[in-house]
């Protein structure tokens, strides 16, 4: 028996498919918004850095900030020393911060720490001969595309040009007959 | 010899390939010490608890010797451990210790008490002061020191019969012939 010539409306405990469908996604619209919210409630805020360590001085509270967020922690590597909990990360912002309060410039709390570390501990890699294919690079790889690009497309064009000089008669009726023959 | 332009895209992929075998087997962890050369830092440590000489850059003057990076935190330090001991009981070559990050001070103490002291002085550094000064990434980290003071090498991770044979031992007797 066939049940889909009978009208929905006999059918009035039944929610219209669509409405069904409608209602569905907004539950489920729901309950990802609530699971999503939940979870930036409870992680956006966690900062790596403890208040004991913030300097009472602002100023330069926001130059250690500033600092530590360009300094690779060694130990978890792909987080700054700012975002890590890593003990050593510890250290080395308190280190930032020492060094700050006695009087140090920003260059020079860098210059110290890549002195032990090497630039690889700054997470901004800098400009010097050692990082010139990094920077330089990509630029050259692009510009080489388009180099290709070019010599590509200036090639179909110079040879995409067709005409029908320079063919003898024969040539010439066997084309006419082939175009005629494709309509 | 236009058909070679078409296996240019094989060349490329097998040139990156080339790169990535050689660069994902490159142990991430062993970062290449900037101290290679150089005189140790200057430094003086405080002893750990019921110790009563710490250990400074002059302790080092005269010998070869090698700085070991541990902490009674630290599993690959426990795993090395009997080795160093091995070495320091042969007399092979003074190993100075640094006890890096000790949550409490008794934990460093406590561990060698208990597993023996293969050191023949040892620096408290719970603050990194003296592993930032050195470059250190991770424990156990041992640089080896020449005669004049110098850093000349960093080992990364622990020292093992193996490596010691093949690469540190080796290295050690350069050193002390120099």
């Amino acid at each position: 028996m066939k049940f889909s010539h009978i009208p929905l409306i006999d059918r009035p405990t039944a929610t219209h498919p669509i409405v069904h469908s409608f209602l569905n996604r907004k539950i489920i619209t729901f309950f990802i918004f609530v699971a999503l919210s939940l979870t930036t409630f409870y992680s956006s805020p966690t900062f790596a850095v403890e208040p004991s360590e913030v300097l009472a001085d602002t100023a330069l509270e926001a130059r250690a900030r500033d600092i530590s967020k360009g300094f690779r922690c060694v130990v978890c590597q792909n987080q700054s020393i700012d975002d890590s909990n890593a003990g050593l990360a510890r250290d080395m912002r308190l280190l930032v911060r020492e060094r700050l309060v006695v009087g140090d410039t920003n260059a020079e709390v860098t210059d110290y720490i890549v002195s032990r570390y090497g630039s690889y501990v700054l997470l901004k890699p800098p400009l010097n001969k050692s990082t010139y294919a990094l920077w330089y690079g990509p630029l050259l790889i692009l510009a080489l595309g388009f180099l290709i690009l070019l010599v590509f497309f200036h090639r179909r064009q110079s040879s995409s040009v067709l005409t029908t000089e320079g063919l003898n008669d024969e040539e010439q009726r066997r084309i006419k007959a082939l175009l005629e023959d494709e309509e | 010899m236009k058909r070679l332009v078409y296996l240019l895209p094989l060349f490329i992929f097998l040139v990156i390939v080339g790169y990535f075998a050689v660069g994902l087997n490159l142990n991430p962890r062993n970062i290449p010490s900037m101290l290679i050369d150089q005189k140790v830092p200057h430094f003086d440590l405080a002893p750990i608890k019921g110790s009563k000489r710490g250990f400074s850059h002059k302790d080092l003057k005269g010998q070869v010797t090698l700085i070991n990076i541990f902490g009674s935190w630290c599993a690959a330090c426990l795993a090395e451990h009997p080795f160093l001991m091995e070495i320091s009981t042969k007399g092979l070559v003074p190993i100075y210790g640094i006890d890096w990050r000790e949550k409490n001070s008794d934990d460093g103490p406590r561990w060698l008490a208990q597993k023996g002291n293969p050191y023949t002085l040892i620096g408290d550094d719970p603050k990194s002061k003296v592993a930032i000064a050195l470059g250190v990434a991770g424990a156990p980290e041992t640089f080896f020191v020449d005669k004049r003071g110098f850093i000349r090498f960093k080992h990364v991770g622990p020292i093992t019969p193996k490596n010691w044979q093949s690469k540190l031992w080796p290295l050690v007797q350069e050193l002390q012939e120099q």
